[in-house]
């Protein structure tokens, strides 16, 4: 079931400014599908300069390390990539937790 | 902190505003294809080709482009979407910069002292040469907005495709530049009918709605005017009827695709055999013509 | 408070005071959290709804070339605002709930943007003294110490400074144009000298939130030195233009090294603030009205994805 209040899911973008270069994080936006993606990440990050390699990748497919290098490697600390260890959202109402 | 330093420092947004300003700074021209066209908008007419004629089609080519580019630009802080803002305002800056070079050519072949913005802003609706899908109003009704550039953009790329070749040599650099430019707005009205036509029920139906609000337009795409019959002739303008086949078999492939059927309504009738390229339009062109000419018609002598 | 949050805490704090940057996935103090994100989204809503104010302008601009150029700002903006709510996402919220929050009127923007664009000097003008006053603001921020905000900063700065350069152009034109147009020109000035003052918040007194912002490393001068700052650049710049501003107790004062101006009218800018301005409600129904009118059209996007994916697992079973 959609509603009119389900968001496009999130996609970081990384590009090839030039050959030579290794791909770099430049931003990130929101689309439907890998194709929207692609297509709005090259109106937004480069303006269509049609030299540059893009790559999109979903979000909520990232793994991360754990900013706390004391974590051990394999714990199941590997997480999404803008996960917190109080990552929730805050309803407005709720005063200082 | 060395100068040099200061040079580096990429967080240093005050340096550039010391700089000096440029007229016509590149990025502030986005758009508007002048640095890669100034030089032949003053080369010669070619020959076998009128003069006249020539100003007409580039008049014909250029408001198609200036007055979609109006409607589309009406989109803007309208958008479904922020990202959709910046797809909308690039495919009108496109279009824009098109019109800007081929108005700037037909005022240089015209010969009568008109620039660009004299043509833009002081011609009346009579003077226009644009198609009606041009001048269509679509009420921000997003299924409208994408069956518009849909047909228009796809229509357009094969017109440019062909003028690549044109012995005139600014109508040729525009359809060069213009193919990439335009096979990006084809995409993404094709992308976007996809969605609207097999999306939800309510996209499908506002998608077939608004094909059938363009489509009593389209007929008109395809009638070739006397000028463009004899430019055709002398090289220089392609004959939009060839263009039929092309155009019917891209739509045919995305309706088919996005699920939604080929309209079947006839064609906008014309004012006694004259239609938009012979400055016959609908009621639609005066209120955009309104919009756009009245700040500037209202300050004749200013300079901006 | 347990010992390992005293120990994250004082890892933040450490990170802050040696000036690095506190990233994503870092432990943070929750009111830095949340000051965050709300002192970003109202950012990035102020870009989205500075888009219409010149947005306005775009179908009458008065020459082609005017008209690229406006296009193109207000493209910018729209960038702007984007990349801002993902500045904002990485802190845990979504774009949808912060433009729920905004045309709810539950979050601010920029006080500037409810007032009205009336003449095409306006354009002028927003781009000199209003992205001039945002980037004083903004220019700051590029040290945030928050590391997603501190990235979007850099990027918008640089696009902001073609803003004002544009602007100023318009109105060095516009100034060297017919009598008409001198007075457009300083009319516009008239009706925004002190609504940009305003821009830099409430004066330093009545700014409870500055000194644990500058702590956090989110703010790096008070309201009113930024205040000032802008002054001092809009002097000159309105000599030039051969523009008065409109403050009489405007003048230079050799011993502080920096101009005395006359006081904004605060009444006012709270009234604005808390939604009597003169195009509060226009603003923010303008934009319900256009993510209303296009939920259908992201509904559909999402329904078709949802399709792909399925037909995709599908030909792969």
């Amino acid at each position: 079931m959609t509603t009119g209040r389900r968001t496009w899911p999130l996609y970081e973008v990384f590009v090839r400014g030039k050959r030579g270069l290794n791909h770099v994080h430049v931003g990130s936006l929101h689309a439907a599908d890998d194709e929207m993606a692609l297509h709005n990440a090259r109106d937004v990050y480069t303006r269509r300069n049609e030299g540059v390699s893009i790559w999109v990748v979903r979000a909520d497919l990232i793994t991360a390390s754990s900013p706390d290098e004391k974590d051990p490697f394999f714990a199941p600390s590997a997480d999404k990539v803008y996960r917190h260890p109080t990552f929730y959202a805050i309803p407005d109402e709720v005063p200082h937790l | 902190m060395s100068p040099h330093a200061q040079e580096q420092d990429p967080t240093n947004a005050y340096q550039s505003l010391s700089e000096t300003t440029e007229h016509d700074d590149p990025r502030w021209a986005f758009g508007s294809g002048f640095e890669d066209v100034q030089a032949e908008i003053e080369a010669p007419v070619p020959d076998g080709a009128d003069a006249a004629d020539l100003a007409e089609y580039c008049l014909m080519l250029g408001d198609d482009a200036l007055i979609c580019s109006h409607r589309v630009s009406e989109w803007v802080s309208n958008a479904p979407e922020l990202e959709e803002e910046v797809a909308l305002a690039n495919t009108a800056l496109d279009l824009l910069g098109q019109a800007r070079v081929l108005l700037s050519r037909a005022g240089h072949v015209e010969g009568a002292g008109r620039d660009e913005d004299a043509l833009a802003y002081l011609r009346g609706e009579a003077e226009f040469r644009n198609v009606g899908l041009a001048e269509l109003g679509d009420d921000l009704d997003f299924g409208v907005a994408v069956a518009r550039l849909l047909v228009f953009s796809t229509w357009r790329l094969a017109l440019l495709s062909r003028l690549r070749d044109s012995r005139d040599p600014v109508v040729a650099a525009v359809a060069a530049k213009g193919v990439k430019e335009l096979t990006y707005h084809r995409d993404w009205a094709a992308r976007w009918a996809l969605r609207l036509g097999d999306g939800t029920d309510e996209s499908h139906r506002r998608m077939q709605a608004g094909l059938e609000t363009v489509w009593p337009h389209v007929e008109e795409l395809f009638r070739t005017s006397d000028v463009e019959r004899r430019l055709v002739d002398a090289g220089v303008a392609t004959d939009p009827a060839a263009t039929r086949e092309e155009v019917d078999a891209v739509l045919d492939q995305v309706l088919a695709a996005a699920t939604l059927t080929r309209p079947t309504l006839p064609g906008r009738g014309t004012l006694g055999g004259r239609a938009g390229r012979q400055g016959a339009h609908t009621e639609a062109l005066g209120h955009v013509l309104d919009r756009l000419q009245s700040l500037a018609r209202a300050h004749p002598g200013a300079s901006w | 408070m347990p010992e390992e949050t005293q120990a994250l805490e004082a890892q933040f704090d450490a990170t802050v005071a040696a000036d690095r940057r506190i990233e994503p996935r870092d432990w943070m103090p929750e009111g830095y959290r949340k000051t965050l994100i709300r002192q970003i989204a109202q950012h990035a809503h102020s870009e989205i709804i500075g888009m219409q104010p010149e947005g306005n302008w775009i179908l009458r601009a008065p020459s082609l070339r005017r008209k690229a150029i406006l296009l193109a700002k207000v493209q910018d903006e729209a960038g702007h605002g984007m990349y801002l709510y993902a500045a904002a996402e990485t802190l845990g919220v979504d774009r949808e709930d912060l433009t729920e929050r905004l045309i709810d009127s539950r979050q601010k923007y920029s006080s500037i943007f409810n007032y009205p664009a009336l003449s095409y000097a306006d354009i002028g003008v927003i781009g000199w003294l209003v992205d001039g006053a945002a980037i004083c603001n903004q220019v700051p921020l590029c040290r945030c110490s928050y590391g997603p905000y501190a990235r979007a900063m850099i990027r918008i700065c640089k696009e902001e400074s073609f803003h004002q350069r544009q602007g100023y152009e318009l109105l060095l034109a516009m100034v060297n144009g017919t009598d008409t147009q001198r007075e457009m020109v300083q009319e516009s000035v008239n009706r925004w000298w002190w609504p940009s003052l305003m821009m830099f918040g409430p004066p330093d007194g009545d700014s409870p939130n500055t000194q644990q912002s500058m702590a956090w490393g989110i703010k790096r001068h008070t309201n009113d030195e930024l205040r000032q700052r802008f002054v001092d650049m809009s002097v000159p710049q309105a000599a030039a233009l051969g523009v008065t501003l409109p403050d009489p107790d405007l003048r230079w004062n050799a011993d502080r090294g920096a101009h005395d101006y006359g006081e904004p009218d605060w009444a006012e800018f709270k009234a604005v603030i808390s939604g009597s301005g003169p195009a509060n409600a226009q603003r923010v129904a303008h934009r319900r009205r256009a993510h209303d009118n296009g939920a259908w059209v992201r509904e559909a996007a999402q329904a078709y994805a949802d399709k792909q994916a399925a037909r995709t697992k599908e030909a792969a079973a």
